[in-house]
């Protein structure tokens, strides 16, 4: 497992050796906070210190954003030709796909924690619930580990960087809709409500609500947590097939 | 050293490899011709274990490469064809990668284990900077250096050579010679003076078959007086 430590350092370095990197974290923080200032986000309508407004549109943002990121993680080395070097070195496949998952994922992280600027605002603004503000980063972080798994093995499955991204993008939009409310309004008003709740149950915006608004459900990390290990597992599969 | 019994790999319907043999002791410097798409290439990713064979065993000094991937990839230092590296890294920084995976984890080991690679490939000049500004030649040898860079005792160099000019050829030839007194080497090219140069074996696939295994001084006596190349064209004629 020691093999983690160079592939993950070379992977997230990776990110910042090409523009990539400085491209995705600008579109992002700008695409966010544009959101949550604009009319449908409402951030100073709400009258709140607190980041809901900010953090609503996550899901969806991640939905676009996430297979950016991950769509180059197996792709990129299938096309160069360098998944043949990586697989020659001592490397088993579980911490080759372990270190450019946690690779992808700090990324991530990294992006999500560079919205400090949104936290200071609201401290400055009024007196926000700091426990709420912790959650939901945490919520936050989470849910793109689970985005990125998911790309991850959509990335693994094609060479071609495009096709990788628009079978991530489907993917996710797939996970993310079933808990969307005008599809989950369509699902109780056909189905007895015990299958509309089994379908929104493994949805992204489920999942992520509750973190929100401040509470840690054991129930939510543990289907991100699940929903990573996963695709990680399917992806360390589609790769030794 | 290294031990190939009965090498199969299958495609569907068409068989790349069907039943390679040999096996090579240290010291020696195996020569692997055949035309393109004879299986050459596929021969030596099974050795590596990038590709599990569909029938068959190649062992490592003692070791089964589907039994223990890992064990094996240790022993072997394994050049793929075309020299692939990731393009946005500098050569030092790429080999210092390598060096990591390889468990040179310590600054002062990893940073011996790079410069010897890169003063035994003749790296300096370019050692800061990124793969994909190199010329062809520099990132042909970025691979071999990548290949060499632990020492290992036997390596696999898919068409080492390939893509150099005839200077760096000699000098690459050059350095597998220097190399081969105490290491395994099995290497494939299309040059068959190579062979004759620095091979003491020689190994020709035809149609995913061992049709010749024999010293270079074997091979030439088949039809006295011949070029190689009509040699090799009477051997390998199925191919086309």
């Amino acid at each position: 497992m020691k093999q983690i430590g160079p592939l993950f350092k070379r992977e997230f370095f990776g990110y910042f050796r090409a523009p990539v990197a400085y491209v995705f974290l600008v579109a992002f923080l700008v695409i966010s906070v544009s959101l949550a200032f604009s009319r449908y986000g409402g951030f100073f309508r709400a009258g709140v210190a607190g980041l809901e407004s900010y953090f609503v549109f996550f899901p969806w943002l991640f939905m676009f954003l996430v297979p950016a990121v991950g769509m180059r993680l197996w792709s990129e080395e299938k096309r160069s030709g360098t998944v043949e070097l990586l697989f020659t070195l001592p490397v088993t496949t579980l911490e080759a796909v372990l270190g450019k998952f946690l690779a992808g994922w700090a990324f991530l992280t990294l992006a999500i924690l560079l919205s400090f600027p949104m936290a200071a605002t609201i401290a400055y603004l009024g007196s926000p619930d700091w426990g709420v503000v912790f959650t939901t980063y945490l919520g936050a972080i989470l849910m793109g580990g689970a985005y990125l798994g998911v790309c991850s093995l959509t990335s693994a499955m094609t060479k071609n960087q495009v096709i990788s991204f628009v079978l991530s993008l489907g993917a996710c939009a797939l996970i993310l809709f079933t808990g969307f409310s005008s599809f989950t309004a369509l699902l109780e008003a056909n189905f007895p409500l015990f299958v509309a709740d089994a379908v929104a149950n493994f949805s992204f915006i489920t999942h992520f609500d509750a973190f929100t608004k401040g509470i840690i459900d054991p129930k939510d990390v543990v289907f991100f947590l699940s929903l990573m290990g996963f695709t990680l597992f399917l992806n360390v599969v589609v790769l030794e097939r | 050293m290294i031990e190939v019994k009965g090498l199969v790999k299958t495609y569907g319907a068409k068989r790349a490899v069907d039943g390679v043999s040999f096996s090579v002791k240290r010291g020696d410097i195996l020569g692997f011709l055949g035309p393109n798409g004879a299986g050459k290439s596929t021969t030596m990713k099974m050795i590596t274990g990038f590709l599990r064979p569909t029938a068959g065993s190649a062992t490592v000094d003692g070791i089964d490469v589907t039994a223990d991937p890992v064990a094996v990839k240790r022993k072997l230092g394994y050049l793929p064809e075309s020299a692939p590296a990731y393009p946005e890294m500098t050569v030092e920084e790429f080999l210092g990668f390598i060096a990591e995976v390889r468990g040179f984890t310590s600054k002062e080991a990893k940073a011996a284990q790079v410069d010897r690679a890169i003063g035994l490939t003749h790296l300096s000049p370019v050692r800061r900077q990124t793969i994909e500004t190199l010329s062809k030649g520099f990132k042909q040898r970025v691979g071999v250096a990548q290949a060499i860079l632990h020492d290992p005792p036997a390596l696999i160099l898919d068409e080492p050579t390939d893509g150099l000019d005839p200077n760096q050829k000699n000098e690459i030839r050059a350095l597998i010679k220097s190399m081969a007194v105490e290491k395994t080497i099995v290497l494939s090219t299309h040059i068959l003076e190579e062979v004759e140069a620095i091979c003491t074996r020689v190994i020709i696939i035809s149609q995913g078959k061992v049709v010749v295994d024999e010293t270079p001084a074997a091979f030439r006596a088949r039809q006295p007086g011949a070029r190689l190349d009509e040699i090799f064209r009477s051997l390998t004629r199925g191919d086309i």
